[in-house]
């Protein structure tokens, strides 16, 4: 058992040592009836190079995305992660570290924090972000808890364009509150939804670009919604397109949430993910998470520590403003290191080749016969109306080894009215032939 | 200063005419540490007695504040808004937290004076 | 001093520190490093990409033409910056983190091999059943291996951290409880609670009621008796509880609490402890989180991820929410349906993917043999430190400890040296510091918990660096406490000024001179 350095003449020792007869001596505050006496029905322990067999086995079962054309989006995205990243979170300092709650010898995760707070606050042109959430959709849910406590207001409203999981998480985390969520039908052609003010509203939840692909300018609705005294929460599931449209800060809302998953990290089969969360700074006290902030030692020197932690469940408990305990450090580091080597010029430039991709795809969509896409705006994420049975359609492909994208029916459900819609995303990792392919299959499959 | 009194909670309340000011003990600043931040309660707001009115906050702690008798909040201490160490160097001068119009003035009878205070501090530890 | 080797372990007097700063600000190794957006050269970029041409620009009129204010830095520039933060974290690769009730144990890179291969890292969320069998079968093998430990029958593995999880399974407890029309109003808390079981059961609509602890550390009886009534929907329990001590009255707090109707949560943080020795489900636990992190070695990564899946009760099972894998026929198959009765979706996907496959990766290299062994090296090595240091540290508690040894300040009473003073100077002698002042029922407590990861040679290590600091504290030595840590990178930070003047992003001097 190569994890545990004992040997059997140490346990010896140290039992005596101890005053200890035998193991089971340290463990005698359990009921004596509930020590387990036969061994569990599990396999023995193996050696690596079996693990390693029976692993790859099973990764050989799935079909990685980068095997062939893959169109996915809807929420998780395939991009090219630099070596860079990848090797330097690797590094055991900052794989193995815990929460830097000794801030003295945590001054390297610490800074990264910082750093990370500030690109995620100017990414979505916001005053401040905190240090993480678990992923776009708990963060979602986090942001309508904090709507509430600011606005003391009970009834959200979601945009039927909001990922639909995305809306679930919110009416889960919910349940239990006094809170009234309206969830607006799904408007696939896009539009931002007509919302009407109505008492005691809270906020209004908006995916921008939607989950068909659209995107909207939000200025508007945050005027009237500020007017009426509730709070807009713009959701963000592809972090590369900040880098190419207005930032959702300039146009007006309140909470921006992120899925961040985009920039540094891999798909990983939808998690671990990184959820981005920023807001004004005048509602800082009422955010979720940790922060981390600047501060000096006592010889005056730059230092980072977390603060305003008496938000947080282990000194607020039962009065926290969240309950949540972890952030997702290790994913933000990647997202922090990532969008340091790509920079401004690195990111717009990395936005415009997905749009440019995604331009192209609708393009060469538009000219197979019986498809059209839905879109008139879009950035990397585009919906395709087929004939009927859009599930079907991409079952085949994928029995061709083209992930031609997420027929909408998998998150909107079968018979909803989406069940000729597929969502595709075409991001820098695809290639011209990738496009070509796709098309052809789809014209074959169709005709 | 003889007109001071105090609650349990550790707030103490001094009254000119019907208005009161309010803030926390000395004691209860030494225990709470380097005061950081104080959420204070809105002007206007009508308090019972002992309800909840605010939060007031150390790096490693948060403590919420009561008010120790009923009435309409008249004025909210700013100069503690922009330096809550105030509350740490002058409890009972320039850290008050707030001033209550006071709706009902017997309740002043069931709080402490300075030697009981005293008093019910020694007992605590 | 002189260490096992036999070499002095500490410079002589007239060789120490010199004084005075570097012309560079660097130190040897420790470099400092600033932050990137004072290394910022506009124009700049580490990546390079192949030219794609826009036909036309589709963004409905809302291109960014604002500066994003992301600095640009040069690949080797990037590289340098995070090695160098890097060397400024202490990390279990490092040295011993004994960080009680956090369980830093060894994370095996075999785990981070598996989890990047790309069958795994490359798969995405939403791709046909049919071309991620093996993904579905991780999930299907890890839910297997969870519901042998626990000997519960039921596992949600979508939690994403173990407050997720604590959600997750008191959510199913308030859903089975309105199933039969009585959802209740109070959850009972042990006072030694982590302060998410508090907060979790705020955001379940539910009141905190604190159970005080009895002066054996442990849950007392009689007012838990006391409270335990029909309006009680849950109580949450650690255990072994945040003392280090596994909870004697356990299958008597399991019985008492289903006789008044409700539900036993059990927070299963400290899971490590009895792995593979006590399943929770023959304790008559009815739902416990596992933070795969702790027990099952996934890295913590300097604050996450987590992973938090649940077992449930039989009673527990129909409320608990998906997706779940099933086998159809041949093949597996995600259920994304959430049935009405049960919690609806709590993530946009299915779960810490990538942690499934480091923690399935680390039973199966110790099986179900080694996972015993586990519990008993990590029993072993903390008793092995309560009992090397009782005689110059105060134990809480008396009796034997389970995998954390819990010790309070009186030890410390009258040297002029806080329990944080103390913390910071074993930083100095090159450990990270045990979890202080928590648990709050006992004063200035610090909690160390070894693992089973730590040789014979790094414990003895340890409580020679702890016997020696309790003796200089009680000797008078109190000012190189608290000027401590000396040989960190930073010296003590000023926390109250953190939080007085909140600098939560970096500002450019110039708007700072503005101001």
């Amino acid at each position: 058992m190569r994890y545990l350095p004992l040997t059997a003449d140490d346990r010896q020792d140290m039992l005596a040592s101890i005053g200890a007869g035998d193991i089971d001596d340290l463990f005698v505050d359990v009921p004596a009836d509930k020590l387990l006496g036969e061994p569990l029905n599990l396999p023995d322990h193996q050696s690596e190079m079996a693990i390693e067999r029976h692993m790859s086995a099973l990764a050989a079962q799935n079909h990685a995305a980068g095997s062939g054309p893959s169109f996915l989006g809807a929420g998780a995205y395939r991009h090219h992660v630099p070596a860079t990243v990848k090797h330097l979170m690797s590094r055991g300092e900052f794989l193995t570290a815990y929460t830097p709650y000794q801030p003295e010898i945590s001054q390297g995760t610490l800074q990264v924090l910082f750093e990370f707070q500030t690109q995620v606050a100017r990414l979505t042109g916001m005053e401040v972000a905190n240090a993480s959430m678990y992923d776009g959709s708990t963060a979602c849910g986090e942001a309508v808890l904090m709507a509430r406590r600011i606005t003391k207001n009970k009834k959200v409203i979601l945009s039927g364009n909001l990922h639909p999981h995305y809306a679930d998480v919110v009416e889960t985390v919910t349940r239990y509150m006094d809170d009234d969520v309206i969830r607006l039908p799904a408007a696939p052609e896009g539009g931002l939804p007509d919302v009407e003010i109505i008492d005691d509203l809270s906020c209004v939840v908006i995916q921008n670009p939607d989950v068909f692909g659209h995107v909207h300018d939000l200025a508007p609705l945050a005027e009237k919604l500020h007017e009426a005294g509730a709070l807009l929460i713009v959701v963000v599931t592809e972090a590369v397109s900040l880098g190419a449209i207005r930032s959702p800060g300039e146009m007006g809302a309140d909470i921006v949430v992120v899925e961040g998953q985009s920039i540094g990290n891999s798909m990983n089969f939808g998690g671990p993910y990184l959820g981005l969360f920023a807001t004004r700074l005048r509602y800082v006290r009422q955010m979720p998470g940790r922060l981390c902030g600047e501060t000096v030692d006592s010889d005056g020197q730059r230092g980072f520590v977390l603060t305003l932690s008496t938000r947080e469940q282990h000194i607020r408990r039962e009065k926290a403003t969240s309950n949540i305990c972890t952030n997702s450090g290790l994913c933000a580091l990647a997202f922090s290191i990532h969008l340091s080597l790509l920079g401004e010029t690195g990111l717009r430039q990395l936005a415009s080749i997905n749009h440019a991709r995604a331009v192209h795809l609708a393009e060469k969509l538009e000219a197979v016969e019986g498809v059209s896409v839905v879109n008139e705006s879009l950035f990397n994420e585009l919906t395709l109306r087929v004939p009927s049975d859009a599930a079907g359609l991409v079952q085949r492909l994928a029995d061709q080894n083209i992930l031609a994208g997420v027929p909408a029916s998998r998150l909107f459900g079968e018979g909803t009215g989406v069940d000729d819609l597929i969502l595709l995303a075409a991001t820098e990792t695809n290639t011209e032939e990738d496009i070509d392919q796709l098309c052809d299959a789809l014209q074959e499959a169709l005709s | 200063m003889s007109d001071i009194r105090y609650s349990e909670e550790h707030e103490w309340i001094r009254v000119d005419g019907d208005v009161g000011t309010v803030g926390i003990s000395d004691y209860a600043q030494g225990a709470l540490g380097d005061v950081v931040f104080v959420e204070m309660p809105e002007v206007g707001t009508n308090l019972d007695q002992n309800a909840e009115v605010g939060v007031i906050e150390s790096v490693k702690a948060a403590s919420e504040i009561y008010t120790p008798v009923s009435g309409e909040v008249v004025a909210v201490n700013d100069a503690v808004d922009g330096d809550p160490s105030l509350v740490n160097t002058d409890p009972l001068g320039e850290g008050w937290l707030f001033q209550v119009k006071l709706s009902n003035a017997d309740e002043l009878d069931g709080l402490a004076n300075q030697e009981a205070y005293d008093k019910f501090l020694e007992g605590l530890d | 001093m002189m260490n096992r080797q036999g070499r002095p372990s500490q410079a002589a007097e007239n060789t120490s520190r010199t004084t005075g700063p570097t012309s560079t600000g660097h130190k040897a190794l420790d470099l400092s490093e600033p932050l990137i957006f004072e290394q910022d050269r506009p124009g700049q970029t580490g990546v390079d990409f192949e030219d794609v041409p826009l036909s036309r620009s589709r963004l409905g009129g809302l291109d960014r033409d604002q500066s994003i204010g992301l600095p640009g830095l040069t690949e080797s520039q990037v590289v340098r910056h995070y090695t160098r933060l890097s060397r400024k974290n202490y990390a279990i690769d490092m040295g011993m983190f004994p960080l009680g009730s956090c369980t830093m144990k060894h994370n095996p890179r075999l785990n981070e091999a598996m989890a990047g291969l790309p069958g795994f890292a490359d798969i995405h969320p939403l791709q046909p059943t049919s071309t991620i069998q093996g993904a579905l079968a991780v999930m299907d093998q890890l839910g297997d291996w969870l519901i042998e430990l626990t000997g519960m029958p039921g596992v949600s593995l979508a939690p994403k951290a173990g407050a997720h999880g604590e959600l997750c399974g008191l959510m199913t407890i308030r859903a089975a409880l309105e199933a039969r029309g009585d959802a209740r109003s109070r959850v009972l808390v042990p006072e030694s609670a982590h302060g998410t079981n508090p907060a979790t059961a705020a955001l379940c609509g539910y009141k905190v009621d604190s159970i005080p602890a009895n002066d054996e550390g442990r849950v007392d009886l009689e007012a838990l008796k006391e409270k335990l009534d029909d309006d009680v929907a849950a109580i949450m329990l650690t255990n072994p509880n945040t003392c280090g001590l596994f909870e004697r009255d356990i299958v008597e707090i399991a019985e008492l609490t289903h006789a008044a109707g409700a539900f036993f949560y059990c927070d299963g943080a400290n899971f490590n402890a009895i792995v593979g020795k006590v399943r929770p489900g023959d304790l008559g636990i009815d739902a416990m989180h596992i933070n795969l992190h702790k027990t099952f070695s996934t890295p913590h990564g300097g604050g996450g991820p987590g992973s938090g899946p649940v077992t449930f009760s039989e009673a527990l099972v129909p409320y608990a929410p998906g997706p779940f894998v099933k086998q159809a026929g041949d093949a597996l198959t995600l259920d994304e349906g959430f049935e009405p009765e049960a919690i609806g979706r709590m993530a946009a996907f299915h779960g810490q993917m990538g942690m499934f496959i480091r923690a399935l990766t680390y039973m199966l290299s110790h099986g179900g043999d080694g996972l015993k062994q586990v519990a008993e090296d990590a029993v072993l090595n903390a008793n092995y430190i309560l009992s090397s240091l009782q005689d110059v540290m105060s134990p809480s508690f008396a009796g034997p400890c389970m995998h954390e040894a819990l010790f309070d300040d009186k030890f410390l009473k009258d040297t002029g040296v806080s329990t944080l003073d103390f913390s910071k100077a074993l930083i100095d002698e090159g450990f990270h510091p045990m979890t202080m002042y928590f648990p709050l029922v006992v004063q200035g407590a610090m909690l160390i918990e070894p693992t089973e990861t730590e040789s014979r040679e790094s414990l003895d290590e340890f409580i020679h660096a702890l016997r020696h600091l309790a003796q200089s504290a009680s000797s008078g030595k109190s000012n190189s406490f608290v000027a401590a840590p000396q040989y960190a990178p930073v010296t003590r930070l000023d926390e109250t000024q953190a939080a007085r003047k909140p600098v939560l992003s970096y500002q450019p001097p110039e708007v700072d001179a503005a101001e």
